[in-house]
């Protein structure tokens, strides 16, 4: 079936997976970040959140990718220069988690702003008022509400992330698209190997889909909903 | 940058080397191409797709799955690497023609992908029209085409402009991928530019802001027509 690439494909399928998952909890956590920079009492805060999602929403991917993979080495070796330790060299897989995660932290941050503008200030009053620190603020009574308004727009950023790490493969990265080229190639059997890596990535995404709906129910469970 | 762009700004702009459609003139061609395309497959199939006929609303839903659930760049290699590689197309001469062009691949692949969101966006629309502007023209007699024609396409339409301007700004961002069955859009030039002078921020920045104020154009102009078409939607205003 598969043309003695098996073991070839499947090492492609974890790195994309390994790539997804990880970009996925980086730039979940840059989001968070973001949306707090972004509803910040801090103006300048708020601008540098500000610029940072405007800069990279209205950019392509691919071009932020190009941009920092060629540039990150260069600029992580001055500034090693600058410090004085050996030369740090990034390879592929970091180079494209970096760069997935730190595009799509945009829109994540954009998604979780929203979110968070959603929670109803009277809680966060009423919360600080008991004496809570603004940590226990966040973390019991702003973020659980925070991920159930944020889902519909997370679940639809973490597709779009698992469709995105297709294109690390341009920046040198074996994954999917790579060992599925090189089988067709050698095989002749093009179309056949390039279905399979799209049959992957339905798998992935219709997993993740999956995985995002229990998610959902989770967070929701404490809102009733009207039985029509 | 200031002396890369003075150098290769024809390039980016529009007239490419050999006097033909490159840069940015090829990513807004593809764009407008590739969408309208994409849209004129887009009404039939969320018609479909809204039907309470299941054997005519599940083969749509299966189809906008598959096409939203993997990746473009998937899409365009199985159309531009796989394609030539089936018999069936070699052996046809006017089909080996055509999937020879990378442009060609690119337009189909495009117009596939985008038609599958598209259809969704528009499918969403026909849904949220209130059941009684379909009640009220039924009991006026309209026939189905009239009904589709003149109460429920013209409604959607202007109401999914919102979710359009929103898809003409992923389809701009995706349009970059065309350069991998070299088509020379912008993209394409700043991996040339950069080949040829090995200053990678300048090249892909300028083509980073040609992006950028296309978006912004592009934006700016759906905001206009939106706020002309969507007023039968506003609420009145108090004063």
């Amino acid at each position: 079936m598969f043309y003695g690439y098996g073991s070839i494909i499947l090492h492609g399928t974890l790195m994309t997976l390994a790539l997804a998952l990880l970009s996925m909890v980086c730039s979940t956590v840059l989001g968070i970040v973001g949306a707090l920079f972004r509803t910040s009492g801090s103006k300048i805060l708020r601008n540098l959140a500000l610029a940072y999602t405007t800069l990279i929403r209205s950019v392509p991917d691919l071009i932020i990718m190009l941009l920092v993979f060629y540039n990150l080495q260069i600029m992580l070796n001055a500034f090693c220069e600058l410090i004085g330790i050996k030369l740090i060299e990034i390879d592929a897989f970091t180079a494209g988690v970096v760069t997935v995660a730190f595009i799509y932290g945009a829109y994540m941050t954009e998604t979780f702003r929203g979110a968070l503008e959603a929670v109803p200030r009277g809680q966060v009053e009423a919360a600080l008022s008991v004496g809570m620190s603004s940590a226990q603020v966040f973390r019991k009574v702003t973020f659980p509400q925070l991920m159930r308004y944020a889902l519909p727009g997370y679940s639809n950023n973490i597709q779009v992330i698992v469709k995105a790490t297709a294109l690390v493969s341009i920046i040198g990265l074996v994954d999917i698209i790579t060992v599925t080229q090189q089988a067709g190639q050698a095989t002749q059997h093009a179309f056949y190997f390039n279905v399979m890596a799209a049959a992957i990535y339905l798998a992935l995404t219709s997993a993740a889909m999956l995985f995002l709906a229990r998610l959902e129910r989770h967070f929701s469970r404490g809102v009733k909903e009207a039985l029509l | 940058m200031i002396e890369i762009f003075q150098e290769y700004w024809l390039q980016y702009l529009g007239v490419g080397a050999d006097g033909k459609l490159s840069g940015a003139a090829m990513t807004l061609w593809l764009l407008v191409l590739t969408f309208s395309l994409g849209m004129v497959g887009s009404i039939p199939l969320a018609i479909m797709r809204t039907s309470s006929n299941k054997f005519i609303s599940k083969p749509v839903q299966v189809y906008t799955f598959v096409f939203r659930g993997t990746p473009l760049y998937v899409q365009l290699l199985i159309v531009y690497t796989g394609f030539f590689s089936l018999d069936l197309v070699r052996g046809t001469p006017l089909l080996a023609d055509f999937f020879r062009s990378g442009f060609n691949c690119v337009v189909v692949a495009f117009a596939i992908n985008i038609c599958a969101y598209l259809t969704e966006v528009l499918a969403g629309a026909i849904r949220s029209i209130p059941s009684g502007e379909i009640e009220a023209a039924r009991a006026f007699g309209f026939s189905k085409t009239k009904l589709y024609t003149k109460i429920i396409l013209p409604s959607a339409l202007k109401r999914a402009l919102p979710y359009y301007s929103n898809e003409v700004i992923l389809v701009l961002h995706s349009t970059s991928i065309a350069f991998v069955a070299t088509v020379p859009e912008l993209l394409k030039v700043a991996r040339d530019v950069n080949s040829a002078t090995y200053a990678s921020f300048s090249a892909f920045g300028i083509a980073g802001i040609f992006y950028a104020v296309i978006a912004t154009v592009l934006v700016a102009s759906f905001r206009l027509f939106e706020k002309r078409s969507l007023t039968f939607l506003r609420p009145y205003s108090a004063h």
